[in-house]
Formats: C-alpha cells, sequence, structure tokens
C-alpha cells in the first residue's frame, strides 16, 4: 500500500488533508469528490494524481447538454439509418454502432486507471443519481447487444464541481469529500516556487503583496485565483518588471503592472482604480 | 468504537449516514490513520462531511468529542510532554504572575477555562472581564493587560502546528446561516427552476425523428422541437425605506440574483406594510402608483409571490384602516396581504431580522400569522426552505 500513496509532485504542493482524503480514496478504491473555487487547481489534481501514482488517465468534461449515459457508450441511430438506407452490410450487427463513452473506456482498460470526470455540476440535476449504480458496482448493461461491461481494475473515480448545483445526497454519501480551501501565504508561496524556481525572492514577496491585496478588495465580482496569480508572475517575468514597481506608495504605479492578468472584468479594474485613487490621496 | 460520536455527530445537526461510518471505519482498519489525531480529523470529516458550509460544525462537535483524546494519541507518537510547553511559558512570568496563574489553578485549568469559554462565546467582543476579546481584563484575548492572558486571534507569525487545527474553526464563514453574497443567492434560486418547452421549435428532437421514420417506413421524417427554458414566473415585493436601511445590501444582492435568475420577474416595492397600492420606481412613489387589484388582475396565479421586509412596525399599521404611517388608508393591510394570498397561493415571506428576534415583535408574529408561518430568514438556509415551500 505504501508504494501507492499520493504525496504531491514536484510541479503540485498538496496539503495534509488533501493527501489524506486522496489516500483514502486510492486505497479503498472510492470515488472522490473535489470542490473549491475556480482555478485552486481541482481539474489539475487529477493530472497530477495520475503522474504521481503512474497511472493512465482518461478525462471527461462535463457540459450542460451532457448525459449521464454518454459517459458509458452511444448508440449511433443515425450511422445505422443511413446505412441501411444504403444497403451497408454493417447495418446488421448492432455491435457497430456502439459508440465507446469514456467510463467504458476507463473500465476495459489493462491497468488501473483514473478517470476525472469535470466539473459534474454543469450537468442536469438528474446527472449524479444516473451514475450512482456504475461508480459503485463498477459495471453497466449495454441493452442493444446484452452484454455486461465489467471493470478489470476499478477506476480511482476523481470528480469536480464548482458548486454550481446541489449533488444529492445518495450521491455524496458514496464519495469522499475534500474541499480545496484557498492557500495561505506559506502555501502559495511553496506553490508559485515549484512553478518558477528560479523566481527572485523579492519578486516573489512583493508580487504576493500584491496578489493578496487585491484579493482583500471588497466587492469584486471574481476574485483571482492560483492560476491568475501564476500567469501573473510569468508576465512579469518575461516583461522584466523589478520587483519595486509592485511596491504600493509608488505613485506613479498605483495599479500592479499588467493587473489584466488578476482581474478579468471592467467593473472589477474599475472599482479597484477608484479605491487606489482613494488611497492615495488619503496618503498624502 | 465511534457510534457515540456518530451520533453526536447526527443530533448537532449533521448526517452522517450508516455507510459513512463503515466507509471510515473500513479506511481506519487499512490503516490510513493510525499514528496521529490530525490524521483521524482530516480522514473522518473526508468520509463524514459532504458540504463545506458544515465543517464548521464539524470542527465543533469534534473538539466537544475528542476533548482530551489528543493525548492519548501522543503517548503513542511521544510527542513534546505538556511540562516543557508549561516550562517555556513560565520562561516569560515573574514570579508574581506565576503567582496568580496558580491562584486560578494552574496552567492546566487556564487552557481549560478557555476552552469552555470559548464553547460559551460566539460574538466577537472587546472590553469587558470575562469574555475572549480585544483590550480587556479577561484572561484570554489579544492586547489585554491579565498577566495570565492567552493570546487568541492576533495576527502574525503562529507557528501553525501549535494550534490544533480543528479549533481554529477555519471554515467558520462558510455556515450557511450566515448573511449571503449573490453567487450563493443564485444557486440557492435556482432551485427554483422549472424547465418547460416553449415557443418556436428549432431543435431536432432525434427520437421522434428516428420513430416516425421508422413508421414511415425509412423514409426521413424530420421532427422539430421548441427549446428548453426555465418557465418559473417570480413576483417581488420588497419593502423599502425605515428599519429596511439596516438590511439594503442583502436585498440588493438577493434582487440582482434573482433578476439574472428568473426570465419572468416582476418586482414591487411597498413601506412597511401591504395597502391598496404598490410603486415600481421609489424616486417617483408618489406619483407613479399602481393599485394592488391590478397587479392581481394582471399577472396569473401561476406567479410566485414573494415578500422581502422585516415586517417591524406598530401593530396598527397592520390592522387598523388608516393605519398606515404614510397616508390614510381605507381598508387595513391585513386585508389586502389576505387578497394577495388568496390570488397566488404560492406565496412566501423572507424577514432579514435574525429569527431569534421574531417573537420580540409583536408586528412580525402577526404579520406571520397571515402568512400561514411562512416566513423565512433571509439567510442561505431559510432560502432554501422557503423554495421548498413555494413548490
Amino acid at each position: 500500500m505504501t508504494e501507492r500513496k499520493f504525496t504531491g509532485t514536484d510541479s503540485y504542493i498538496a496539503t495534509d488533508d488533501l493527501k489524506m482524503a486522496m489516500n483514502a480514496a486510492v486505497t479503498l478504491e472510492r470515488p472522490i469528490l473535489i470542490k473549491g473555487e475556480p482555478g485552486t487547481g481541482k481539474t489539475q489534481l487529477a493530472i497530477e494524481v495520475a503522474k504521481s501514482l503512474g497511472k493512465p488517465l482518461f478525462e471527461w468534461h462535463i457540459k450542460s447538454t451532457t448525459k449521464a449515459q454518454q459517459g458509458l457508450y452511444d448508440y449511433d441511430a443515425v450511422a445505422r439509418l443511413r446505412d441501411s438506407q444504403l444497403g451497408d452490410d454493417r447495418v446488421h450487427d448492432i455491435g457497430n454502432y456502439i459508440v465507446r463513452g469514456k467510463i467504458w473506456d476507463a473500465f476495459a482498460n489493462e491497468e488501473q486507471p483514473i478517470l476525472l470526470i469535470d466539473e459534474i455540476d454543469k450537468a442536469d440535476i438528474e446527472f449524479p443519481n444516473d451514475l450512482l449504480q456504475e461508480l459503485d458496482r463498477m459495471e453497466f448493461f449495454v441493452y442493444e447487444t446484452k452484454e455486461l461491461v465489467k471493470a478489470r481494475n476499478r477506476p480511482i473515480v476523481i470528480i469536480t464541481s464548482n458548486n454550481e448545483k446541489e449533488l444529492p445526497d445518495a450521491f455524496l454519501r458514496r464519495c469522499f469529500f475534500h474541499y480545496i480551501k484557498f492557500p495561505d501565504r506559506e502555501t502559495m508561496q511553496q506553490i508559485v516556487s515549484v512553478h518558477y524556481p528560479k523566481l527572485k525572492q523579492n519578486l516573489l514577496a512583493e508580487a504576493l503583496n500584491a496578489f493578496y491585496k487585491v484579493r482583500d478588495v471588497r466587492g469584486l465580482k471574481k476574485k483571482p485565483s492560483t492560476s491568475e496569480l501564476l500567469d501573473w508572475i510569468k508576465l512579469l517575468v518575461a516583461e522584466d518588471i523589478p520587483p519595486e514597481a509592485l511596491r504600493p506608495g509608488d505613485a506613479r504605479k498605483a495599479i500592479p503592472p499588467l493587473y489584466g492578468a488578476l482581474l478579468k472584468n471592467e467593473q472589477d479594474v474599475h472599482l479597484f482604480e477608484q479605491l487606489v485613487f482613494l488611497d492615495r490621496r488619503s496618503n498624502q | 468504537m465511534l457510534t457515540g460520536f456518530f451520533f453526536m455527530l447526527r443530533e448537532g445537526g449533521l448526517k452522517p449516514s450508516i455507510t459513512e461510518l463503515l466507509t471510515l471505519l473500513d479506511a481506519m482498519k487499512q490503516g490510513l490513520a493510525g499514528y496521529s489525531v490530525e490524521d483521524f480529523y482530516f480522514l473522518s470529516r473526508s468520509c463524514l462531511v459532504k458540504d463545506e458550509t458544515k465543517f464548521d460544525r464539524f470542527d465543533r462537535i469534534f473538539a466537544a468529542h475528542f476533548h482530551g483524546i489528543e493525548d492519548a494519541f501522543k503517548s503513542l507518537a511521544g510527542e513534546v510532554p505538556d511540562d516543557w510547553l508549561q516550562k517555556q511559558a513560565e520562561l516569560y512570568l515573574s514570579d508574581e504572575e506565576r503567582a496568580q496563574i496558580e491562584a486560578m489553578g494552574g496552567f492546566e485549568e487556564l487552557m481549560k477555562a478557555l476552552q469552555e469559554r470559548l464553547q460559551e462565546q460566539d460574538e466577537r467582543h472587546e472590553g469587558g472581564s470575562k469574555w475572549i476579546g480585544t483590550a480587556g481584563t479577561s484572561p484570554f484575548g489579544a492586547y489585554g493587560y491579565n498577566p495570565e492572558g492567552v493570546r487568541i486571534g492576533q495576527d502574525g507569525s503562529r507557528h501553525r502546528r501549535a494550534t490544533k487545527v480543528w479549533d481554529r474553526r477555519e471554515y467558520k464563514n462558510l455556515d450557511d446561516s450566515l448573511e449571503l453574497g449573490t453567487r450563493n443567492i443564485k444557486i440557492a434560486l435556482r432551485k427554483l427552476r422549472k424547465f418547460a418547452r416553449e415557443g418556436a421549435a428549432d431543435q431536432l428532437d432525434l427520437d421522434d425523428t428516428i420513430d416516425k421514420t421508422a413508421r414511415n417506413a425509412g423514409l426521413l421524417d424530420i421532427r422539430m422541437i421548441p427549446e428548453r427554458h426555465n418557465a418559473v414566473k417570480v413576483l417581488l415585493v420588497l419593502d423599502i425605506g425605515g428599519s429596511m436601511d439596516d438590511h439594503v445590501r442583502v436585498c440588493e444582492e438577493l434582487f440582482s440574483a434573482s433578476r439574472t435568475e428568473f426570465k419572468h420577474l416582476e418586482y414591487f416595492y411597498f413601506h412597511n406594510f401591504i395597502y391598496e397600492s404598490l410603486w415600481k420606481d421609489n424616486r417617483r412613489r408618489q406619483a407613479e402608483r399602481i393599485p394592488t387589484a391590478e397587479i392581481t388582475h394582471k399577472y396569473g396565479p401561476d406567479y410566485k409571490l414573494v415578500f422581502v421586509g422585516d415586517a417591524t412596525m406598530s401593530p396598527y399599521e397592520i390592522v387598523y384602516a388608516g393605519g398606515s404611517v404614510e397616508h390614510w388608508n381605507e381598508e387595513p393591510g391585513a386585508v389586502w396581504i389576505k387578497r394577495l394570498l388568496d390570488a397566488y397561493p404560492k406565496a412566501i415571506w423572507l424577514n432579514p431580522e435574525p429569527e431569534r428576534r421574531w417573537d420580540f415583535t409583536p408586528s412580525v408574529k402577526l404579520t406571520r400569522d397571515l402568512m400561514d408561518d411562512r416566513m423565512f430568514p433571509l439567510t442561505l438556509a431559510g432560502l432554501d426552505l422557503g423554495i421548498k415551500s413555494l413548490h
């Protein structure tokens, strides 16, 4: 069991509670549900777990129109209809028109795979309920061919949610749960330094100062998150901005340079400019 | 072994199921949380709580139930003994101060008393001599001048290992009985959605097409179907001005969230209570009034009616003709609200005042009776309950 432990990777910092939840899910082969603010690395987690445990990853991204059935298989009735009109021989075997979905792919894999069901809350409210049996028993029935598909190895299922819809109790009861809370300064420092190991310490400190200050502004429509911070630092490095330019009190650059990476809508930029302006006046 | 904890969680309002408890036991059998109470805390939280708004509640129950148990883990793992910690603390105290601590029953007593007070107290506090807060003479709190003071909640570097994770209660501002932000409201309002197909047929109905084509001996017969829309209709009637000024922000949030969430949303304002007319624009409230009777004529009974108001006023304003503070009303407000409720059987009243204060205000009780008890606090939890009763 020890060699199957997830402890974070050199490009992903996992907190203790996240590791515990993840390892519980891996050991007991139960699905794990990950929630958190957008941009805190929910999807990234699955990719990193796959990398760290050396297992193949199957990603299933959910949209508002996705049906649970599509994860299992699709019966392409239109193709069959067309073939029948053209007199194709394939039409006699219904199996030719069954298209495998992501869950089937994961079930059929030789070694134990990792299955990511991304943003499950985007789908219809009944979606999670439709998958209960499949995720519990890790098997499903194909009605068209009367075939029972069973997982060769129970996949490690990672499900992410942005909290747009409440998930049904019956579904939650079968999962482990983890809420990724926004990283504190210390963790954030570690996260940034695994992404940019050669970053100068003083630039990092100033950037984090500016970042947490922007996050603290009340009334922002969308607070910048980890992924935005990483993008911003990438830009700062690319543009070779000196750390001094980020320091508050520098009247010429009241707004952090390249703020477009942090604030993503114009009302927020506007609000922020106003606050900085007021702040500067009161300091004079 | 964990049944006591399990039932305590259930009593505390969390609803873990037996399957979840068994999962936890299974995980422990596999040795996932054998060596520290912190691991056990993370594991049990992950197994038993599936909603981050309930984390704070879980933390409190966990702390209450496992009070003292971390010592047992310590002796297993050989961690820092308490004596040593105590010595370190004493290094910074004068003889006199030490004597005062002794007077209170010693260091251990002090820490225990702190725990108890944390359990009793749940609001921010300043000054005074008992509660934990800032600038007081209580033994607990920040910036105080009691020599045996224990610092709590001061900013600055804290060695993170020193505080017990569950005692920090990091998730406290996520509890769903707190006032809400627009995004949360939108999510809550989404539960009111009801999809129906309406309007122009512009989507291919695959099933029907296949069915019809098969019946048509294989010749394609394309069938179309209208797109699904949210068909819920809402009448929002908001109290404005006076005692409602304290609640402007939360009402604005509710209002803006419902505007984006519902296609059929009509809103009207009133002051204190509903009488023969309402208005849509506060600046022109005297000039452009809409008779309440006109509203019940214009909008059908399929609309859901939502009042928002603190219902805090003199009871005369509800039960007597001429009771209104602004004008002479021929008929009492109670008659008008009855008429509205007759017209719209699905109705609720959302009250931004905290629920515990309702019983002290006679007008709230009156309104609640008029609403047949369908009054809910304007919090996420209240909104949830309200929406359920609208279905």
